[in-house]
């Protein structure tokens, strides 16, 4: 009895009822399509009125179109698709340009849209003329040019690179009201293609003193920061291709250090040196910049991970829900110790929650989307996810990062930095006319 | 998962004989520490690495004036970047991190100087503009004596205040 056709789509139809608070349904709702599918659809859409007009032939469908071009760019109709930008006059201090992931979908941030943050501008590097130097406690110190490391065995990799900012608003004490871009724009993933460091260690040779190196750019600042040699035999990667293509200049043209869910500042770009010695160097960005500063005073040293982590990008704030019904809840999870194991996502303020569908093949230390179905009745909801990776972390509530790490007496700029390393919850509340908000549950 | 593997690794690593290095591509060229003296300037915070040269705060007072005033204000009292001098104790996140209150090592300070500034011409300054600029800093923060003169012996020694400041937040990563 159990498997005719009529008791199955009934068991169907029953996935569709909700399966947490406030109109969360069943994550595998969608996955068989079929009756299921249409009967979902079916409230749906015979809402609104676009159906009653009559379907025209457009006039850009009754002409040959435009000329093609050499390098593909987004219709002019995306043109809002873009990062935004902390210092678009290049004045003497950071830029930061942060990923519109309200605008994106998918796991694979574009090039053009991957977030980066420069400390003096990008070089205009001659990529014939760079070198990359491996020397200090090594046996052989060796310099390379970018034709020789191109004849290397290579891997590809998809990773998230997070800058340890990123997210800082949330240590404000009042929810600021911005995009999820502002909110959590300083973290993007990509599939990287070079050379395992580990490879070209073993061609240097490494002297058992090595505990770290210290790794530069040919930026202005020629930036360093000191990497523990366990991380640089593990996973660490020489990388010269970005999605497919070169790395973008803001990403570190023609090579940068790719240390996988390691906070971002590590992954150096412009990649021209690394010394291989017995203690860390104690850079500017390590010995001041990216030591988070605890209540009372003192301050965490070499934080390096990118702990697990989760938000949700469909609906987020500057989104308006048009009229009650279906929508899909999606969003990106991701942790620098490895891969995501489950999402949890609820809409009654973390009364009860759903568990979210991962898109497959999840990758280790990179963005994993996870959606849920949800019907929403037009009544005030109040969105959340929250992440486990395969080491059994769980993602903090913001009640306990503040607990532990503290929060502002006043609202900072949504471009400040009052802390770094956030990976707590992120919440979201649904208003009864459809507008997305910031909130703190 | 993470820590015996790239440690044996290294061990082999370090075992590596020649008969190693050809089984690789091997292209890389061997190059001596004349050749990439000019990019070899990393400094740790027992002072290897520090250069040869000296200066004093008597001597960083004018290149201060002349370079660095611009952006960082007229002693060190900050302008449009950030002041070199002085700064709260640390308390909370709201706290203004300065040279003084927070940087543990005042090697850092050299490092940065000499590898990033000024910042429309990093790598423009002498090392012993360098020292001179170093010995300036730490003398107007009290952190060394008016008279005292900074090379690579005596720089290591200046103890910072906040020297003890700092938790490691994952050792097992390191």
């Amino acid at each position: 009895m159990e498997t005719t056709p009529n008791n199955r789509s009934k068991r169907e139809r029953e996935k569709l009822q909700a399966i947490a608070g406030n109109g969360l349904l069943d994550r595998r709702a969608f996955l068989r399509g079929g009756a299921a599918m249409a009967g979902a659809m079916m409230g749906y859409t015979f809402v609104g009125s676009a159906a009653a007009e009559p379907l025209a032939d457009d006039a850009w469908s009754k002409a040959p179109g435009n000329i093609v071009p050499a390098y593909g760019a987004p219709s002019r109709f995306e043109k809002n698709v873009v990062r935004t930008l902390s210092n678009p006059n290049s004045e003497p201090r950071t830029s930061h340009a942060r990923t519109p992931h309200h605008l994106l979908n998918g796991t694979i941030t574009p090039n053009g849209l991957h977030f980066t943050i420069s400390h003096a501008g990008n070089p205009d590097i001659d990529p014939d003329k760079h070198r990359l130097v491996i020397h200090g406690l090594v046996k052989r110190p060796l310099v390379f040019t970018l034709d020789a490391l191109g004849r290397y065995p290579m891997v590809s990799r998809m990773t998230f690179v997070e800058c340890g900012g990123n997210s800082a608003p949330f240590f404000s004490k009042e929810p600021i009201q911005a995009s999820v871009q502002a909110l959590h724009g300083l973290a993007s993933c990509a599939e990287w293609t070079g050379i395992r460091l580990s490879t070209l260690l073993e061609e240097t040779g490494v002297d058992p003193k090595a505990k770290w190196l210290i790794a530069e750019g040919a930026d202005a600042p020629a930036l360093s920061r000191s990497v523990p040699i366990t991380k640089a035999l593990d996973d660490a990667m020489i990388a010269l291709y970005q999605n497919g293509e070169r790395l973008m200049p803001g990403n570190g043209y023609p090579m940068r250090l790719l240390l996988p869910g390691w906070e971002g500042n590590m992954n150096v770009k412009f990649l021209r040196r690394i010394k291989l010695v017995e203690q860390p160097a104690m850079s500017y960005y390590e010995a001041r910049t990216y030591a988070p500063i605890l209540p009372g005073g003192k301050a965490y040293q070499f934080y390096f991970l990118q702990e697990v982590k989760s938000f949700i990008t469909h609906p987020s704030p500057g989104m308006m829900l048009k009229e009650p019904g279906f929508y899909e809840i999606s969003g990106v999870a991701y942790s620098g110790n490895g891969r995501i194991s489950k999402v949890m996502v609820s809409a009654d303020r973390g009364q009860s929650w759903a568990q979210a569908a991962l898109q497959e093949p999840v990758h280790s230390k990179a963005f994993t989307r996870f959606r849920v179905p949800w019907r929403w009745d037009g009544g005030p909801g109040v969105l959340q996810s929250r992440a486990w990776d395969e080491a059994g972390n769980v993602q903090p509530t913001r009640a306990q990062i503040v607990a532990a790490r503290g929060e502002t007496t006043k609202v900072p700029p949504v471009t400040g930095f009052p802390s770094q390393h956030y990976n707590g919850i992120t919440t979201w509340a649904i208003e009864r006319n459809g507008e997305v908000k910031h909130v703190y549950a | 998962m993470f820590t015996r593997k790239p440690l044996i690794f290294a061990a082999l690593l370090a075992l590596g004989s020649s008969a190693a290095f050809a089984q690789g591509p091997n292209l890389g060229k061997p190059i001596d520490p004349a050749e990439l003296a000019a990019w070899d300037i990393s400094i740790l915070p027992d002072g290897t690495g520090l250069p040869a040269g000296s200066g004093t705060s008597a001597q960083g007072a004018p290149i201060y004036a002349q370079k660095c005033a611009m952006c960082h204000g007229p002693e060190g009292k900050g302008g449009a970047n950030a002041a070199v001098v002085g700064g709260a104790p640390i308390k909370d996140m709201e706290s203004v991190k300065t040279i003084a209150n927070f940087w543990p090592y005042a090697t850092t300070l050299f490092d940065y100087i000499r590898r990033a500034m000024p910042w429309q011409q990093p790598r423009s300054l002498t090392n012993d503009e360098v020292y001179a600029l170093t010995a300036y800093i730490l003398a107007l923060n009290k952190l060394t004596g008016e008279n005292d003169t900074m090379d690579a012996k005596t720089l290591p020694k200046v103890k910072m205040p906040n020297r003890d400041g700092f938790i490691i937040r994952f050792p097992d990563k390191i």
